[in-house]
């Protein structure tokens, strides 16, 4: 018996790396960071996502990249039993998260039952470990 | 051949066997349903001079022409969007052959879409994702865990059942009434075998609290391939022409074809309503002129969605009217009488095209009395086909 065998052996993340694109690299660059970071246009101000190199609203070209308050709700939900999606130990929660800022993205809701899963329930963000040392943006249970 | 404004009809229809392991290459299944098209048709192989199939149809225009030994193609072009673009190769070769560019333009779909790749399974290959087939935002679900057509369905079903108080028990009399309509087609790979709605309720879940095994469509070997002429030629050719009287696609903004959920109202499909505005507005037709609808149903869901879209019910009336019988053969407005994708087979909706030629030539095994207009849709495209 070596000493190293006692000590339990630190599991390494298993969720699958974002896939990384051009124009979102700010924001997975940032989530590493666990900063959770939107688009919004420095011209008139509006969000949008995904991420995209000009604004459709008024087609400036000027993006910002500016932080998110990280709070919203459940938009819609649905726990994938099968298959069972790579990476995972268990079946996650997926979601559609309506953010404060009135744009919406796919994540994870995390730290509650499937059974308790509510529609627009209020979420925060949290950060979770993908492999190759990346980490991704989800969300928790937040009191109203 | 000069460019003069020309109807366009349906002059052929064809298709291989749907399987679960077809035995041969794609391209192989791919020549065999064109050639079945042609010779549906009466029309010689070589003759044709346009190609249309969708973006992800793994073989090549220049390979099946040289297997159809096509003399001079004038035209080719792919569709985005999955299996968005099955309507939305009719619309394309509409308007080709309104144009004057073509005579005779070959519409293919054909894939080992279950011994040698399954879309319904956790994705091997992440490339397809980053551009080029209308998909880009899936990206943004595979991290978490939304992996599967499956996956990114339910979220889009969520928001509108919960809406409207829809079950999945509810969703069970689609998949009920599709397998009735199977069961009684030769083709169809779950020919003869009907299901109950206990058996829907008994069948496992695929994605919690939304879609179960029986609200999924098929994986699928096979090919289906259509010929697309002039009205004027249809006429002369060996089968009851079939009019393409409108055909279109609609990308509302912020719209995506599976990972779509950024556009403002979740309960709808804004590509669905925007093509029935825009089939009714160049048609002049409307849901009371039109007796029978092939509806892509890759999940129920899908179906009740689309029902609604087309105005043939209210916002979050669709359940009630599958339940009421509203789809089957003598309900208001039989659909996917073919058995659809979920009961027939999943050839990326080109076999449900095919479906709608047939009820329209009387030809259908579950053939629908009195038929004048057909709707075709894929969701973000669709097509009215009538009586020449």
């Amino acid at each position: 018996m070596t000493a190293s065998s006692d000590t339990p052996p630190v599991s390494k993340p298993t969720r699958i790396a974002p896939i990384v694109t051009p124009d979102a690299k700010f924001f997975w660059d940032a989530a590493d960071r666990e900063q959770f970071v939107g688009q919004k246009c420095g011209d008139c101000g509006r969000f949008t996502f995904p991420p995209r190199p000009m604004c459709p609203f008024c087609h400036s070209l000027k993006r910002q990249e500016v932080p998110l308050s990280g709070r919203g709700t459940v938009h819609a939900w649905t726990v994938p039993r099968h298959p069972q999606p790579f990476g995972f130990k268990e079946a996650p929660i997926v979601a559609v998260i309506q953010l404060e800022e009135g744009i919406r993205m796919v994540s994870n809701v995390v730290g509650i039952a499937p059974e308790d899963m509510v529609m627009d329930l209020p979420v925060e963000v949290t950060f979770e470990p993908t492999m190759n040392n990346h980490k991704v943006p989800v969300f928790k249970p937040r009191a109203r | 051949m000069p460019r003069t404004f020309k109807e366009a009809a349906i002059a052929g229809i064809g298709a291989t066997e749907f399987s679960k392991a077809s035995g041969r290459s794609e391209l192989q299944l791919a020549a065999e349903c064109a050639l079945a098209a042609c010779q549906d048709a009466g029309v010689d192989p070589h003759e044709i001079d346009g190609m249309i199939t969708f973006t992800i149809d793994n073989s090549d225009e220049i390979g099946l022409a040289r297997c159809l030994g096509v003399k001079d193609l004038a035209y080719t072009t792919r569709i985005p969007g999955g299996g968005a673009a099955a309507a939305a190769t009719i619309a394309q070769a509409m308007a080709v052959v309104n144009a004057g560019l073509c005579k005779y333009v070959l519409i293919w779909r054909a894939m080992n879409e279950r011994s040698q790749y399954r879309f319904g399974q956790n994705p091997t290959n992440l490339s397809g994702y980053t551009g080029g087939h209308g998909t880009g935002s899936l990206l943004w679900c595979i991290p978490f865990g939304a992996m599967t057509p499956a996956s990114w369905a339910a979220l889009q079903a969520a928001r509108y059942m919960h809406t409207y108080g829809i079950t999945n028990r509810d969703l069970g009399y689609v998949s009920v009434q599709q397998r009735k309509y199977a069961a009684t087609n030769p083709k169809a790979w779950f020919y003869q075998r009907p299901i109950t709605l206990e058996d829907h309720q008994n069948s496992k879940w695929i994605q919690e609290p939304w879609l179960r095994l029986l609200d999924c469509c098929q994986e699928s070997d096979g090919g289906v391939a259509l010929l697309v002429t002039s009205l004027e030629r249809a006429r002369d050719l060996k089968q009851p022409p079939v009019r393409i009287v409108g055909a279109c696609q609609s990308i509302p903004y912020n719209v995506e074809v599976i990972s779509n959920y950024y556009h403002d109202d979740l309960t709808v499909m804004p590509e669905a309503i925007g093509t029935a505005r825009r089939l009714y507005a160049q048609t002049g037709l409307g849901p009371a002129d039109i007796q029978a609808a092939m509806l892509y149903d890759a999940f129920t869901p899908h179906v009740l969605m689309q029902l609604e879209a087309f105005g043939f019910c209210g916002k979050g009336e669709a359940a009630e009217f599958v339940k009421r019988g509203g789809i089957a053969i003598d309900g208001r407005l039989p659909v996917n009488t073919h058995g659809g994708l979920i009961g027939e087979a999943y050839i990326h909706g080109m076999n449900s095209m095919a479906e709608g030629v047939r009820q329209v030539r009387g030809q259908s095994v579950n053939q629908v009395k009195n038929v004048t207009h057909v709707l075709v849709s894929s969701g973000m495209a669709g097509a009215i086909l009538g009586k020449a």
